[in-house]
């Protein structure tokens, strides 16, 4: 069998790590291959070394059976290797069309952009490859699904034969990925041969033919996608076994502990964010929030917490009309918040452990009693306990996070606010971008608030991780909550197309 | 006989002790001191372009510092007042906010002590040097309190307004010295404040006054403040990431304005120490710009109080010893500015100290 691939004993390290040990990796022409991993198991600097972007220590690339010096992405281009990495490298303000041919302008007099023969080169070529976009469209108002495509067209475009994607689906919606599939079907009939880098189980059983799975720079194994399942590639990627589904003890919620009165707020664009949500929230219960990206869910948190003025309804905690209350006082109420971005909102990079640890009690007893000098052997004590039971894996309380993984960083924000006996939590992305460790941890201890009587509101761009954990689902689509489904009694399909502001009862 | 024993293996523990905050506390100036030490060797080429000889010149320099009491004294004053005012520049800046305005501030506080120094007479003088002090703090916070409103309320920013107040505070500090406050004489200076409001001076016949010791209490408290404290705890999480703080219930506009106005503050109280303890009265320009000092200092200190008090005295010891200096070789005082500016430009390249660290441990 010829490979178009071959990398044998690929060695690459960094100042304190080894990110790949001896890997051997290999692709067949015209295969889809799945590179399955936790955070940090090497699948990324695997690929980027293929792409030029690493150098390795030892080991050697064969493409299509010649051994390969890769140095930099230009060479890889040249021998026919594409990627199209997790955050996209596109100009917002040009076209569609430019950015495509961006670095490789067809021009007139070597000075003029030849805008025709870019139009229709374009049109021709995106026929070939049946993948459809508005080539005359600014990228920053596209959707972020079509955004990608022009990544993979820039890709192709360039002459790639091998394209590798980095985490593509992290960031679409089910309808958006489902395309994405079929346009990676339709690129492998065509002789295209795909590297598709993930950590999500279902998509790459789905669509790959053949998975290799790395664990900690090395490879546990490639296994043909036919001959295996879930459980086992989960087993290969953690080390152990892994559940897939929580067992939850069914609660009767009764008590409502917020409720939502015909909300509306403004966006940061000074339009009309949230246009009259209602909703209520009950004790021992995980509402699930599903939705694209950019409905309303930010603006709904920042209301909930304070961060944003509502300009019309009311937010009653515990029958207690909260409106108009400041983000501090919402805290003392019992409400917590996981922010989407734990960089942006959720912690302070410069801060240690131990600093992010109060933040948001730093003025409350036992910390301060006073309200101006801060106990910091209590605080260090603090620290320790919660970074003991949370298993919070950092060298010591004095660490900053920013030299924390991801994960441990996130464990940071998760303990924090669990530690606050939170009434009620906001779980905004709560296991984005952590391994399936990670998030199996975040998940139970979300069940764990649940059982212990906290209500939860759960917002999340996957919708397993919602199907997963929600005793009830709301979807919101341009800034209304458009329908509260039980998840027993609805399936992905539906909760699909009310994302897509499409009701399928109606049809 | 056991008992001493145990005591002396307490000793060294603590000593042990001692010793490795202090090794830890001393790599962290490094690069402050690298910078010096090639600020010093650029300097001397600079020397020897112009015909001087850098031992000799260094050399007076280091004999005009620290040769005997009167150089010593003299150091120290030309410390003193930038003590204050790289406090208030640090201070601000943990807060993220620029406050470039410290001139200004030590302006306005120092006339306020002043004229309370002047009119409020028959106070005991602890009482009397205290209020005027407090005026000096006062005021210097007001001052700063105008920017933090522009900047919270209508989203100024603070290098821009700062800035501009100073020049407001020269000219109004000026103007009201040659006319409502002005002695009678010749000069732009106000009367000579009252011998009950005078801060003690510590070393005659040398200018250092007492002033010098509350600059040192303030480093330990700005410290303190912000390390140990809610207040600086919140203002170092504005500083270093606005939106989290605020999504942790932090009030960041009333933090904003709290870090602008005690940096304000301390900036007055600097200025009230100077006329306290060393001119005893206002003079229109008596200032050659200590304001603007307490930025470059705090930079050399590393941004941390107690940096900023040793970048101080450095300061102090290149000014007082150059005038030493120019006294014994003929070398142009201006060599100090030169020097001063070169530290800067050192201390402000951390890239380049830093692979100039690297080099030195591959060789």
């Amino acid at each position: 069998m010829t490979f178009v691939i071959e990398m044998k004993d690929i060695t690459v390290t960094f100042p304190s790590v080894v990110a790949n040990d001896k890997i051997n990796f290999s692709l067949q022409k015209g295969e889809i291959h799945g590179l399955l991993g936790e955070n940090g198991a090497g699948k990324s600097v695997l690929m980027k070394t293929l792409y030029g972007m690493h150098r390795p220590d030892s080991g050697q690339i064969f493409v299509n059976g010649n051994e390969e010096k890769i140095d930099n992405p230009s060479t890889a281009i040249n021998l026919g290797i594409g990627m199209v990495h997790q955050h996209f490298m596109l100009v917002p303000h040009l076209t569609v069309s430019e950015n495509i041919v961006l670095g490789k302008e067809p021009t007139t007099n070597r000075i003029f952009l030849d805008t025709k023969k870019i139009l229709r080169d374009l049109s021709v070529f995106c026929d070939k490859y049946n993948l459809d976009v508005d080539l005359g469209s600014t990228i920053y108002t596209l959707p972020v699904g079509m955004q990608q495509r022009v990544e993979i067209l820039k890709a192709l475009y360039r002459g790639a034969d091998i394209l590798i994607l980095d985490e593509p689906t992290s960031v679409l919606t089910p309808q958006e990925a489902e395309e994405l599939f079929k346009a990676l079907e339709a690129l492998k009939s065509q002789g295209k041969t795909i590297v598709f880098i993930s950590h999500k189980l279902k998509e790459v059983l789905k669509i790959c033919d053949n998975i290799t799975v790395l664990r900690k720079g090395k490879v546990i194994g490639t296994l043909k996608a036919s001959e295996t399942n879930q459980n086992e590639l989960a087993k290969m990627m953690v080390g152990r076994k892994v559940r897939l589904s929580y067992n939850k003890e069914e609660k009767i919620a009764n008590k409502i502990i917020l409720r939502i009165e015909n909300l509306e707020a403004i966006n940061n664009l000074g339009i009309s964010g949230l246009k009259g949500v209602n909703l209520n929230v009950k004790t021992s219960e995980i509402l699930g929030i599903a939705g694209v990206q950019g409905n309303g869910q930010t603006e709904l948190v920042e209301v909930i917490t304070g961060l944003r003025k509502a300009t019309e309804g009311r937010v009653i905690l515990n029958s207690e009309d909260i409106t108009g209350k400041s983000p501090k006082d919402r805290l003392k109420m019992g409400i917590s918040h996981i922010p989407e971005d734990r960089q942006q909102r959720g912690l302070i990079s410069d801060f240690s452990v131990m600093e992010n640890l109060i933040l948001g009690s730093q003025d409350l007893p036992p910390f301060s009693k006073d309200k101006i000098r801060i106990n910091f052997t209590k605080v260090a004590h603090f620290a320790k306990k919660l970074i003991c039971d949370f298993s919070i894996k950092t060298p010591n309380k004095d660490t900053q996070v920013r030299y924390l993984s991801g994960g441990t960083q996130q464990k940071v924000v998760v303990a924090r606010e669990f530690s606050r006996k939170p009434k009620l939590i906001i779980a905004d992305q709560p296991t984005r971008g952590l391994d399936v460790g990670a998030t199996e941890y975040v998940h139970n201890k979300l069940i764990e608030m649940r059982e212990q009587g906290s209500a939860i509101i759960l917002l999340s761009a996957d919708l397993d991780e919602i199907w997963k954990l929600s005793d009830r689902i709301a979807v919101i689509f341009e800034g209304k909550i458009v329908a509260i489904k039980d998840p027993k009694k609805t399936d992905k399909r539906e909760i699909g197309l009310l994302m897509a502001g499409v009701n399928p009862e109606k049809e | 006989m056991l008992i001493l024993k145990k005591n002396d293996l307490n000793l060294t523990g603590v000593l042990q002790k001692g010793l490795e905050t202090f090794k830890v506390e001393l790599k962290k100036i490094v690069p402050q001191l690298i910078a010096i030490f090639i600020a010093l060797l650029v300097g001397s080429m600079v020397l020897l372009a112009t015909g001087f000889s850098p031992i000799e010149a260094y050399g007076a320099l280091l004999l005009g510092a620290f040769g005997d009491i009167y150089g010593i004294g003299q150091t120290l004053t030309q410390a003193t007042p930038i003590i204050f005012t790289s406090l208030a520049f640090l201070f601000a800046f943990k807060a993220g906010l620029f406050n470039i305005g410290a001139e200004g501030q030590f302006l306005v506080g120092a006339l306020a002590a002043a004229i309370v120094g002047i009119f409020f007479n028959g106070l005991p003088n602890i009482v009397h040097i205290s209020l005027a002090l407090l005026a000096g703090a006062f005021f210097g916070g007001l001052y700063a309190f105008i920017p933090a409103i522009l900047k919270t309320k209508l989203g100024a920013h603070e290098v821009i307004t700062t800035m501009m107040l100073t020049y407001v505070a020269i000219y109004l500090t000026g103007y009201l010295v040659t006319d409502i406050f002005k002695a009678p004489g010749w000069v732009s200076q106000t009367p000579l404040i009252s011998p009950t409001a005078e801060l003690p001076r510590i070393l005659p016949p040398t200018q250092l006054s007492a002033s010098i010791f509350l600059g040192i209490i303030l480093v330990f408290l700005t410290y303190y403040t912000l390390q140990k404290t809610v207040l600086g705890y919140e203002i170092r999480a504005i500083g270093l990431n606005p939106l989290a703080a605020e999504n942790g219930g932090i009030n960041v506009k009333k933090g904003l304005i709290l870090a602008l106005v005690i940096s304000g503050a301390l900036a007055g109280i600097g200025g009230a120490g100077e006329i306290l303890g060393v001119h005893k009265r206002f003079i229109d320009g008596f200032s050659p710009g200590y304001g603007w000092d307490g930025l470059a200092v705090a930079l050399i200190g590393g941004l941390n109080p107690f940096g900023a008090f040793l970048a101080a005295l450095l300061i102090g010891i290149l000014r007082s010893g150059g005038m030493t200096m120019n006294r014994v070789t003929g070398v142009p005082i201006d060599i100090v500015t030169i020097l001063q500016a070169l530290v800067i430009l050192f201390v402000a390249a951390p890239v380049f100290i830093k692979y100039l660290i690297r080099r030195g441990k591959k060789i």
